[in-house]
């Protein structure tokens, strides 16, 4: 092939590869808005914009995204709002599940399930959204507000939500997560990441929900054995809002009043937080009590590492089964940090926040708290070499710039 | 089989360029294009009750349940060519084929008030859904790729019910018939397919012969057809397990009711909820064995709140005879199943 069919040849791929004409779709509220931005939804090609206009379109029907390479692109978070008080069907606000997506400055509202679900979807970007029940926390809301699930590479950046039944922003079975700048408030648990692999969680604020961030590993999900995440910078205030998840729900078992919960994970860092008056402890840092029949799942948390952060006032109202004993045995309040002990010293969580911190010495991961054998936790002189930051692609971070 | 679709693509793109009988145009079907009106593809004479003769017409022994809708099912198929099947009876299709659903009510003059028609394309880049709904004079149907509710009252088990019929949008076609985000057909599967007309088992069973050996499925309504527990089986995986599988869009959940479960667990014995939120309700199991009233599969079948029900596309009534069925079995298993 001479030069010049060389370059037509690149030429022609470099037109393909690049959308021909991304255009910008408008979308104004008012009647028929469902059917007229799903349909907007629909006739998105790679490379357009589906602007929301201001205002509030009144949704009888979740919405659901599956072209990659859209935005969806409102006027603000409180300029532009989805509302699903109307919701007849589906089981989220707006499901996307194509990649390349990236949501921004807009809200939804109410929906009778999730708020936003992003499932196999790869490099999204969420940014400035506000996701919320607006009738404050009820156990009839929504259970989760932003939930990304089997992705990679997740932004989300400057995002509000508020009321979740479940976690205000939950992502689950991913890897490679940022999850920064953003606020959850009155959710039952503000931010919690699952079964997830590579999450940096950091510079949120998470106040008034029961827990305000979870980092968790369940069994029997296709994935499992969660780790590498780290949680710094975060103001985690007054996660007093008495728990409403229903019963059977994992986190209806976060006492009410816990800063930062981690469960079955594994190396996990929290630092350079601002971490105080909750109730029952600032971190908590425990295994999975229920029995489990899956050979490939460890219900026990390790290499879990804290430092340099600023506790405030905690435990003085421990919500579980014999905090308040151990509280009133250690003069009136329980430690800001605990673990349940379970794997002896070798397994201990490495401490060197200068704030109590205690053992329960529990036996095993299912043994009742009510028989905790407590002692105090010394403060380590050292720590192990610290987990690199996680870096998303530049056209992600580009984007909220 | 992806290096044999092109064979089959430049042999349907051939017969394409004869006659199309009755009026049915493989180009349409085949192009890149998304018709205006159900007419452009010919399936129909005039109206949703008079399909062409060309399409297969077929029904299954366990359907979807679509709140109470009656379904109308028909294949059709380029002239000259041929139907193949995997080892689970799975059919396969050549491209230029459609499987079309029309969707509706008994008329109160007799007769079915068909409300929509979805039709599901196989084209060279794979399947493609398209839902179309029928102007109310019945002569044409719409595509609707946003999806559309409609007010419906019918009469079951003597009970008037008045319903928002839900016509899916285009994207919500695809959460069912994904398959890791490929499109793909869920119901002709040979076991669970009838064929009311004379002559079409035998027309379908000479291009399968492997098939005819196979054993029907258990038909989840008739006690004779089998056990309790693979009529439940056989409910459950054509209800739920098109998204409820490895590769489908409830692939997180860990609950895989296609058949395909390796252990109890998987299959929603004694396992814990996930992501359900407020839908587990205060219950601790998908499945409590011997106790229905305990299992959140019960709770959330019997449920038409959005946030709570299971399936969570197509149902704004409770499937009443289903969910009985569902409810029989696991108060049948002993409760130290798990």
């Amino acid at each position: 092939m001479r030069m010049r069919e060389l370059v037509f040849a690149g030429a022609a791929v470099c037109a393909l590869v690049q959308p021909l004409q991304a255009k910008t779709i408008l979308v104004a509220p008012g009647d028929g808005a469902q059917e007229r931005l799903q349909e907007a939804l629909i006739a998105a090609v790679p490379g357009d914009v589906v602007e929301l206009g201001a205002g509030r379109f009144m949704l009888t029907d979740g919405l659901s995204l599956d072209v990659n390479g859209v935005t969806v692109k409102g006027q603000g978070g409180i300029e532009t709002t989805l509302d699903f008080s109307g919701q007849q069907g589906a089981g989220e606000g707006l499901l996307v599940t194509s990649d390349d997506v990236v949501l921004r400055e807009f809200a939804v509202e109410n929906s009778k399930g999730d708020g936003i679900k992003s499932k196999g979807a790869d490099r999204i970007v969420y940014h400035k959204l506000r996701v919320e029940w607006t009738g404050g926390p009820k156990a009839s809301n929504g259970a989760y507000g932003i939930y990304p699930v089997e992705s990679r590479d997740i932004l989300i950046d400057s995002v509000l939500v508020r009321g979740a039944s479940d976690a205000g922003v939950y992502v689950g079975q991913s890897r490679n997560i940022i999850v920064r700048n953003s606020t959850a408030v009155e959710n039952v648990a503000g931010i919690e990441i699952e079964n997830s692999f590579d999450a940096d969680v950091y510079d949120n604020i998470a106040t008034h929900n029961s827990g305000g961030i979870l980092i968790f590993d369940l069994p029997n999900l296709p994935q499992t054995g969660g780790h590498n995440v780290r949680v710094f910078g975060n103001i985690i205030v007054d996660n007093m809002t008495q728990n409403f998840a229903p019963k059977g729900n994992i986190v209806a078992n976060v006492p009410t009043g816990t800063g930062v919960m981690i469960m079955a994970n594994r190396r996990v860092e929290i630092f350079d937080n601002v971490i105080g008056e909750n109730g029952t402890t600032n971190i908590m840092v425990v295994g999975y009590r229920f029995p489990i029949a899956d050979p490939k799942y460890d219900p026990i948390p390790r290499e879990v590492v804290m430092w340099d952060n600023q506790h405030g006032r905690a435990g003085w109202a421990p919500q579980f089964r014999g905090g308040a004993e151990i509280a009133a045995a250690m003069g009136g309040s329980f430690p800001a940090i605990f673990w349940d002990g379970v794997g002896g010293p070798d397994l201990r969580p490495v401490i060197q926040d200068d704030v109590v911190a205690l053992s329960l010495g529990l036996k095993d991961v299912a043994a009742d708290t009510a028989t905790a054998q407590p002692s105090p936790l010394a403060r380590s002189t050292s720590r192990p070499a610290a987990l690199p930051a996680i870096i998303l692609p530049e056209s992600m971070e580009a984007i909220v710039r | 089989m992806r290096f044999v679709l092109p064979f089959l693509a430049c042999f349907a793109a051939a017969v394409a360029t004869s006659a199309a009988p009755n009026g049915t145009s493989e180009n349409v079907i085949e192009s890149a294009g998304m018709p205006a009106t159900l007419s452009a593809f010919g399936f129909f004479d005039g109206s949703a009750g008079r399909p062409s003769s060309v399409l297969i017409p077929y029904q299954l022994r366990t359907p979807l349940f679509s709140d109470y809708a009656t379904k109308q099912r028909f294949i059709y198929l380029p002239p000259g060519t041929n139907v193949a099947a995997d080892t689970d009876g799975r059919l396969v299709f050549p491209v230029g084929t459609a499987l079309i659903k029309s969707f509706g009510y008994p008329a109160a003059s007799g007769g079915l008030n068909v409300i929509e028609t979805r039709i599901l394309l196989h084209r060279r880049q794979g399947w493609v859904a398209l839902p179309y709904v029928w102007r109310a004079d019945g002569t044409d149907a719409d595509l609707r790729v946003g999806g559309t509710r409609t007010a419906v009252t019918f009469e079951h088990a003597g009970t008037k019910t008045s319903i928002n019929y839900g016509v899916p949008n285009k994207n919500q076609c695809k959460q069912c018939h994904a398959s890791a985000d490929e499109m793909t057909p869920i119901g002709p599967v040979w076991q669970n397919m009838q064929f009311p007309r004379a002559g079409d088992r035998e027309r379908m069973a000479k291009m399968l012969p492997t098939l005819a050996r196979l054993e029907p499925f258990a038909q989840w309504d008739n006690a004779k057809s089998g056990s309790l527990e693979q009529r439940a089986r056989q409910y459950l995986k054509v209800n739920c397990g098109h998204c409820h599988a490895p590769r489908g869009s409830a692939s997180n959940s860990g609950l895989f009711l296609d058949g395909s479960a390796s252990d109890l667990t998987a299959f929603g014995i004694g396992k814990r909820p996930v992501a359900a939120g407020r839908a587990s309700g205060d219950l601790d199991f998908v499945i409590a064995p011997g106790k229905p009233d305990e299992s959140i599969m019960i709770r959330r079948m019997e449920s038409t709140d959005p946030g709570i029900a299971m399936p969570e596309l197509g149902r704004t009534t409770v499937h009443r005879e289903g969910v009985g069925l569902l409810r029989e079995w696991i108060a049948a298993m002993p409760p130290s199943a798990h």
